[in-house]
């Protein structure tokens, strides 16, 4: 078991180096002088070379790079010039808000299309089948942030029943203690239900507009999956045996249905991740999407390599974690070498 | 028979719908097992045998679909019993092993979960001790260390463990009736010998009766009392074991029996069965679908077939059966 | 009881191609439905500029924010644009955005995965170190991270799509050059003196295509979802440039307070146009390969 986890550790190194190397060169290619980047456009030629001896540009490819690599394992991204805060510091306190609105969209998105696979399955060519492939084909070509303005206008606007899109808590209320950084477990922990439930009428809408986006795939993929594995030898077996329609459709159909649906995750990440940062500014959410976004405007240029990276880095994690979900789960892929 | 069979199948048709057409899988297949009693289904490939064994299990494509007959298991036909009745009975009183044991497994549970799955639905056994039970069961299908193999995999094992394991979840609640569905193919011979002795020894134990469906005779010669020869979807032929290979009284029978390899024989003397099986979607398929390559068609053989009886228990669906006696090409010893 | 069946008269591969595709058409009403909506956008984004009511740039505060009338059937925006105008304009922008960055990634990715499937080695091993770094990021935050550090233009959004879908071209390529590689029309190919080179874009990148074709027509969806989503955020086109995605974030804060045609019209647009191209790629794989339907 270890080994496998290690292993797959090891095969992420090369894509973590990879990463490293493009966000480098993203920052040293650019057309122009790289230092008046990072002074900012307001900056005078006095202050532009200042920068650049500051920043170590005016050094060679190799040593910049190898400043670079230092830098980072120090944990220093720079620093950002709008805010003068360093950029890592901001980073830090805005993931949770992102990371908190990202797993729980995926987790609506999982709760709604799994289901809907699943059945549309057990059901080939029924009304429900057709409905959840005109539905993905729908999600997928729907933009994000156009279904989250959707969203506002009808549930807010119209009906309100959602509040205003103004970020993760109304005015009235104070984040709790932190303990996680994501509100709803730390309102938990701190026993304060009323900024509990006003957290979570925040994160309603931009948490639904990331799940409908990534309904689709998800959706798509249970139901291919659960259609080949019911035509399969065991399942005629297990129905063989006289088993119950739960045990062989779940216990056994599903948990084999599931593990391709594992690996679109990895796919379905890349997406979320994206669309984060657009969902982030529809909702005014403090997330680091929108520090990116704000930065990029600004024409602020750290902060935006340190999103990239950070966004990165991120990604190659969550596919490890889900390669290695799924040799928990098969133990086939256990004994491979 | 005096007693009631364990399962009586009478005049079973079943088709199924495809894109190029309506296949006629099976048309008025008839035939029946007593209680402990052990017979074979057999024909070629195409033949229909697995069909009707799916057909009775409830266990069809679902582009396929009975369009008649009945399958009597007591006082219920499965065919129309209601899905309550049909869950006490699958899996209980009927089981049914495959071919390709390894992939008739589920591939990412414990085999022992699997016996244990069959144990709690039908014995409604508490978890733990269906666990143990489990364990009992791989011990006398013959797998050694039973506690260890419990918690294997079945891509861990080798094929003639995998087919133990499905006969052990096959048998786990005690059935009357077992189906084999070639549950010796794609073994290398000893193993198959060894899975044979185990099947027959468990339905001695049990008092179970047994249908193999195989294409091979020789191999139902050697276990079955009674041989019932299917071609392209009918029922040719009926009779014991040894009636059958003394006096085969279908051509198609005799081809079988002449085209079966035996290992005191030469390959030249092989015959082969000249032709190929009718195509199951035409509309003008005779009535006799083996006639258009029989050697012994007559006039008559366009029309409905009989069913002629050669004594009480021999009974064959042809116009111009072999009379006696036949010389054989060799002599087969039956069981 | 086989009849022979009529003898035919030979056809060419193309008209055997129209026969093929006429009888997915009528056989599947919503891959014609998806061919006749492609067509209308076509027109749309050739002869739009010609024959809108308005010019899309032309501003007239005193009309601004009125909701969708006669005058102005998708009524018009704060600065008094006529929103159907703009919406019928844009859509040249977006598919040529589309068509350009699907034809900059079938060259990139079509002839870099054809090469390494053909060459292997050293080729295919680079190939394939070039795609798994792409890989490893985001893809909309690559597309992001390259069009702020070249700038914001067409052509850098168009460069970025194009990058970002260059593993799956590539792998798609160098799937079927690797199959083909010993063909026997390469070898005869070869035989009759071509050099390596023209081999592979002669008679292996065409026969490549099909399949590529359908990966395409999913990948114009996704070039114009995201040069809109770029656009939203500031990094696309600059206004006042009509372009879906920029409409969009115009319309954003409006759509707040109850004025929800600045927004919408450019939206369902975008939507329509992904959803044709997104169904035409389904249609377009029933066509060259009914096998893989899902």
């Amino acid at each position: 078991m270890m080994t496998l986890i290690i292993k797959r550790a090891a095969m992420a190194v090369p894509s973590l180096i990879g990463v490293v190397i493009v966000t480098f060169l993203l920052t040293r290619m650019l057309p122009g002088d790289p230092a008046a980047y990072f002074a900012g456009p307001a900056a005078t030629p006095q202050a532009i070379q200042e920068v650049r001896v500051k920043l170590g540009l005016d050094k060679p490819m190799i040593q910049q790079f190898g400043r670079y690599v230092v830098d980072l394992a120090h944990g220093n991204l720079g620093t950002s010039l709008t805010t003068g805060q360093s950029v890592v510091a901001e980073l830090r306190t805005r993931l949770p808000a992102s990371a908190e609105l990202t797993l729980l969209g995926l987790l609506v998105s999982v709760a709604i299309a799994v289901p809907l696979g699943i059945l549309a399955a057990t059901r080939p060519n029924s009304l429900l089948d057709h409905a959840c492939r005109i539905i993905s084909t729908a999600g997928v070509s729907l933009p994000v942030f156009f279904t989250g303005l959707i969203l506002i206008y009808v549930f807010y606007y119209l009906l309100g029943w959602a509040p205003a899109p103004l970020g993760r808590l109304d005015v009235f209320y104070t984040a709790p203690p932190q303990v996680t950084g994501f509100y709803l477990i730390d309102s938990l922990i701190a026993g304060d239900p009323e900024t509990f439930t006003a957290a979570l009428k925040q994160l309603i809408l931009p948490a639904l507009t990331l799940g409908v986006f990534s309904l689709a795939p998800i959706a798509r993929m249970t139901r291919a999956s659960m259609l080949a594995v019911l035509s399969s030898d065991f399942i005629r077996t297990a129905r063989a045996n006289g088993l119950s329609s739960w045990t062989v459709i779940i216990t056994y159909a599903f948990r084999n249905a599931m593990l391709p649906v594992i690996t679109t995750l990895g796919m379905v990440f890349s997406f979320l991740l994206g669309a984060n940062v657009l969902v982030e500014k529809v909702f005014a959410w403090p997330g680091i999407g929108s520090y990116a976004v704000e930065a990029l405007l600004a024409s602020d240029f750290a902060p935006v390599q340190g999103f990239v990276l950070t966004m990165a880095v991120m990604y190659v994690v969550l596919n490890l974690m889900i390669d290695i979900v799924y040799g928990l789960i098969d133990p086939r892929v256990r004994v491979e070498t | 028979m005096t007693t009631a069979p364990a399962l009586r199948v009478e005049d079973l048709s079943v088709e199924f719908r495809t894109r190029s057409g309506i296949v006629r899988a099976l048309e008025n297949v008839s035939f029946s097992v007593g209680k402990g009693e052990t017979i074979a289904l057999v024909g070629e490939s195409g033949s229909g045998k697995s069909v009707s064994a799916y057909a009775v299990m409830g266990i069809l494509d679902p582009a396929g679909r009975v369009t008649n007959g009945r399958a009597l298991m007591g006082d219920i036909d499965l065919l129309t019993a209601s899905p309550r009745q049909l869950a006490e009975i699958r899996g209980r009183q009927i089981a049914m092993i495959f071919q390709n044991p390894r992939t008739a497994l589920n591939p990412i549970r414990p085999v022992g979960r699997q016996i244990a799955d069959v144990l709690i639905r039908h014995g409604k056994l508490p978890a733990r001790e269906a666990a143990l039970r489990a364990v009992d069961m791989l011990r006398a299908v013959g797998i050694t260390d039973p506690g260890r193999r419990a918690l294997a995999y079945p891509f861990e094992m080798s094929g003639g463990m995998c087919q133990r394991v499905m006969i052990a979840i096959a048998l786990a609640a005690r059935p009357s009736l077992l189906i084999a569905d070639e549950p010796t193919t794609g073994l290398d011979v000893t193993t198959q010998a060894v899975i044979m002795d185990l099947i027959a020894d468990l339905a001695s134990e049990l008092g179970m009766a047994t249908i193999f469906i195989t294409h091979d005779l020789a191999l139902a010669s050697q276990r079955a009392t009674r041989i019932v020869v299917m071609h392209a979807g009918l029922v040719v032929e009926n009779a014991p074991t040894q009636d059958l290979f003394a006096q085969p009284r279908h051509p198609y029978t005799a081809e079988l029996i002449a085209a079966t390899p035996d290992s005191a024989t030469s390959l030249d003397e092989l015959a082969a069965i000249p032709g190929s099986l009718p195509d199951l979607r035409r509309s003008d398929l005779p009535p006799c679908r083996y006639s258009e390559r029989c050697p012994r068609k007559i006039g008559t053989c366009a029309q409905p077939l009989p069913q002629v009886a050669f004594g009480t228990e021999h009974v064959v669906a042809c116009w111009n059966p072999i009379p006696a006696p036949v010389p054989l090409k060799r002599a087969i010893g039956a069981a | 009881m086989t009849e022979i069946a009529a003898a035919r008269p030979r056809e060419s591969p193309v008209a055997a191609l129209f026969r093929h595709s006429r009888h997915v058409l009528t056989q599947n009403p919503v891959t014609a439905f998806a061919f006749g909506l492609f067509l209308l956008i076509l027109l749309a984004a050739v002869f739009g500029p010609y024959i809108v009511p308005y010019d899309p740039l032309a501003s007239d505060t005193t009309q601004a924010l009125k909701p969708p009338n006669a005058q102005h059937w998708f009524g018009t925006d704060q600065l008094g644009r006529d929103v159907f105008s703009r919406v019928i304009s844009a859509t040249r922008l977006d598919f040529f955005i589309a068509v350009a960055s699907v034809a900059l990634v079938f060259l990139m990715g079509g002839l870099a995965g054809v090469a390494a499937g053909f060459f292997g080695g050293w080729t295919d091993r680079i190939v394939g170190r070039v795609a798994d770094t792409i890989m490893a990021f985001p893809l909309f935050v690559l597309a992001m991270g390259i069009v702020a550090a070249l700038g914001n233009t067409v052509q850098n959004i168009v460069l970025a799509t194009a990058i970002v879908n260059f593993p799956l071209y590539a792998r798609i390529a160098r799937a079927e050059a690797n199959v083909r590689r010993d063909a026997g029309f390469v070898e005869a190919a070869r035989l009759s003196g071509n050099a390596d080179w023209r081999i592979l874009v002669g008679q292996i990148l065409p026969n490549v295509l099909p399949i590529l074709v359908v990966q395409m027509s999913l990948t114009m969806g996704y070039a114009i979802l995201n040069a809109a989503g770029l656009s939203f955020i500031g990094l696309g086109v600059r206004p006042p440039t009509p372009e879906w995605g920029i409409m969009v974030a115009e319309g954003a804060a409006f759509m707040v307070s109850g004025q929800w045609w600045n927004a919408f019209f450019p939206g369902a647009a975008l939507m329509v146009a992904v959803f044709c191209f997104n169904l035409l790629g389904d249609g377009l794989r029933d066509i060259v390969d009914p096998r893989r339907r899902t």
